[in-house]
């Protein structure tokens, strides 16, 4: 299937502009810049970026699954304790530390597999609140181990046998891979056709499986993701803090800093929430003193952008301006400017979101 | 013997939690969405009631009305100021305010009343000691009763409200079809403010009892919300006799599970809970709109 020539002219269907390859192009030199920071900044940079890092993943995968799934789980906190409490049991199985991080991430990959039975059944709030049940029933049962500390927690001593610049230099390498990596494969997943047909599941599930969109194994392929993602966040965390407790690793909090970075940013958006990460890592820095007033704060402006800004500030600015830096979608040029059209409508180009995946799936073809 | 009793002690449990899953039930049934805030606004309610104790020194079933009014009219506003707008913006955007609503409530608490521990037990008097011994190993509790009862009445009150009155039927119709029910002279706005009242108001109640059976702390509402939520899956959403029967198994699985282990109590729960959602997909009385 070709495109159609409309009123004699074939219009152009692109997806990359200059703006958007230049910004790709740049955002990939920017990662391998960022590979040097331990070598050549100080410890202090490091660990902060690291955190920063963690954060920009958390908010990634929360929004792969709303943003793209129209998913809403408050119980990703299982996977993160998954990763972080699977690291620690496999290092005191011996397994060295770092590759044990990597295993666990994998094995949350593989829970969320199993749980995606159960709970992708569900829609909506009750999806949400299963998640958290979920969530739950790994608390308690990481709470009533003994050998993994119990609910006094525990350290993941296996570290200390590093030095503390090697230590931080690995982590930091560790968690910027996995924030590039869990990026990029959410990038290429979304432009996939398999991409075109979650959005349609997003926008409406009922009316994609009338058109013949696996709704189940598309819904799927996000959940695992999601819950791999969230495994790397736990490793990671762990590798960066050293220390967890079950009730704030598998905490809900997590989920209150995720839906804040990503309704901030722009939910369903690739560049939203490393925005969004980038304003939580700052409020952290400036208001975390403030122990609960900062808290309400955030959920404050959560609710404010949610109720009058609920495209986020990257939705926004996309919206506004038609631009697109990391292209999902298609656009489609030289349709009305032939026509004698004003230039405007066709260079801007409709808002990037991706209201009409089918459209997009007959471009493509 | 200890299990018969865990069951009788559950079944009494089950009726706070069928309680607590009220007004979560009615929201679903009458809007089609989930509150997340439920567990936080249950505590609130708790938490006003203790405050009026306090500044007073009048009896917490006293306290109680003037609580319920407040709750209410929360509700009331919240339908206006935020749900209603949320509502507008698609299916995600409610379960994400009311999410921060909830963070909102619990942090508020926590700043304005600190991390302690509350109970209204001591100053509700002797009800919360009494009990009848039926056996030996066999006591029923007053308050047990007193909430299972209470659990019951609201659920028939809310039928009869609901199948009887003006007030029901516009309710259940705009549950039905919105933009239906407005033409025929149905004020939606009005109605989805009633509901979420109501149902505010019963979070609250089920709170207070909370607080007069065991104690509540500002961090007390998240799990509240999974434990109505738990009930009204297991007895199946949007039926108000399926959150009864929903709210007696969970508590019956709990106070099992602790029979096993004290610490396996929400775990049975949990369990239980899973295994609906495993083998029905939906709960025991499934149904559309706010049946009766």
């Amino acid at each position: 299937m070709g495109t159609a020539p409309v009123g004699g002219v074939r219009p152009n269907v692109q997806r990359w502009t200059r703006l958007s390859r230049a910004f790709v192009g740049s955002v990939v030199g920017v990662a391998v810049l960022l590979a040097f920071v331990p070598v050549t900044l100080s410890a202090n940079v490091t660990q902060k970026l690291t955190a920063f890092f963690i954060l920009v993943m958390l908010a990634t995968m929360w929004n792969a699954l709303a943003g793209y799934g129209g998913l809403v789980s408050v119980g990703q906190q299982a996977y993160i304790g998954i990763g972080a409490y699977g690291t620690v049991w496999l290092a005191h199985q011996g397994v060295s530390p770092y590759p044990a991080m990597m295993l666990a991430t994998l094995f949350s990959g593989v829970v969320a597999v199993v749980f995606s039975f159960l709970l992708l059944r569900l829609r909506g709030g009750q999806f949400a609140i299963a998640t958290w049940v979920v969530a739950e029933v790994f608390r308690v049962v990481v709470s009533l181990d003994k050998g993994l500390g119990a609910g006094t927690g525990i350290s993941l001593i296996e570290l200390n046998r590093y030095d503390l610049a090697q230590r931080q230099a690995y982590t930091y390498w560790l968690t910027l891979f996995c924030a590039v990596a869990l990026m990029a494969a959410l990038f290429v997943l979304l432009r996939s056709r398999l991409g075109a047909s979650l959005q349609a599941i997003r926008d409406d599930e009922d009316a994609a499986a009338s058109v013949g969109v696996r709704v189940l194994w598309g819904k799927r392929v996000l959940y695992v993701f999601a819950g791999l993602g969230c495994g790397a966040v736990g490793a990671t965390m762990l590798a960066n803090t050293l220390f967890i407790q079950p009730n704030s690793v598998f905490g809900v909090n997590w989920m209150a800093f995720a839906i804040f970075m990503v309704l901030v940013g722009g939910l369903g958006t690739i560049e939203g929430p490393v925005i969004g990460a980038a304003a939580l890592f700052l409020i952290q820095d400036w208001f975390s003193d403030l122990g609960v007033w900062y808290l309400i704060g955030l959920g404050v402006v959560a609710i404010l952008f949610a109720l009058l800004l609920p495209r986020g500030v990257w939705g926004t600015i996309e919206g506004r301006f038609g631009i697109q830096l990391m292209p999902v979608g298609y656009r489609v040029r030289g349709l009305l400017k032939r026509e004698g059209r004003g230039a405007s409508a066709t260079e801007g180009g409709d808002p990037p979101r991706p209201a009409d995946a089918e459209d997009q799936q007959a471009a493509e073809k | 013997m200890t299990v018969l009793n865990a069951v009788i002690q559950g079944i009494m449990l089950g009726g706070f939690y069928a309680l607590l899953a009220t007004g979560l039930s009615l929201i679903f049934g009458v809007m089609r969405i989930i509150n997340l805030a439920h567990g936080s606004l249950a505590v609130l309610g708790a938490f006003l009631a203790w405050w009026v104790v306090d500044k007073t020194g009048i009896s917490p079933f006293l306290a109680l009305i003037p609580a319920l009014v407040v709750m209410f009219g929360v509700g009331y506003a919240l339908q206006l100021g935020m749900l209603e707008r949320s509502l507008r913006s698609g299916p995600l955007i409610p379960l994400l305010t009311t999410f921060g609503l909830a963070v909102v409530v619990d942090n508020a608490l926590l700043g304005v009343f600190t991390p302690d521990v509350r109970s209204l037990g001591g100053p509700a008097g002797k009800v919360t000691i009494a009990s009848w011994a039926i056996t030996d190993q066999i006591a029923v509790s007053a308050i047990g009763m007193l909430i299972l009862g209470v659990a019951a009445a609201v659920l028939l009150g809310l039928h009869f409200f609901l199948a009887r009155t003006g007030m029901g039927r516009s309710m259940r119709a705009t549950a039905q079809d919105p933009d239906t029910a407005e033409l025929v002279g149905v004020d939606s706005r009005a109605v989805y403010a009633r509901a979420v009242g109501i149902a505010t108001a019963t979070a609250a109640l089920a709170g207070f009892f909370l607080a007069v059976r065991a104690v509540v702390e500002p961090s007390s509402g998240p799990t509240q919300l999974i434990f109505a939520f738990e009930a009204v899956v297991i007895g199946g959403f949007g039926s108000l006799w399926g959150t009864l029967v929903g709210g007696l198994i969970l508590g019956v699985a709990q106070t099992l599970g602790a029979l096993v282990d004290p610490h396996y109590a929400n775990l049975g729960g949990h369990l239980v809970f899973l295994a609906v959602l495993a083998f029905r997909g939906r709960g025991i009385f499934e149904a559309r709109g706010v049946s009766t």
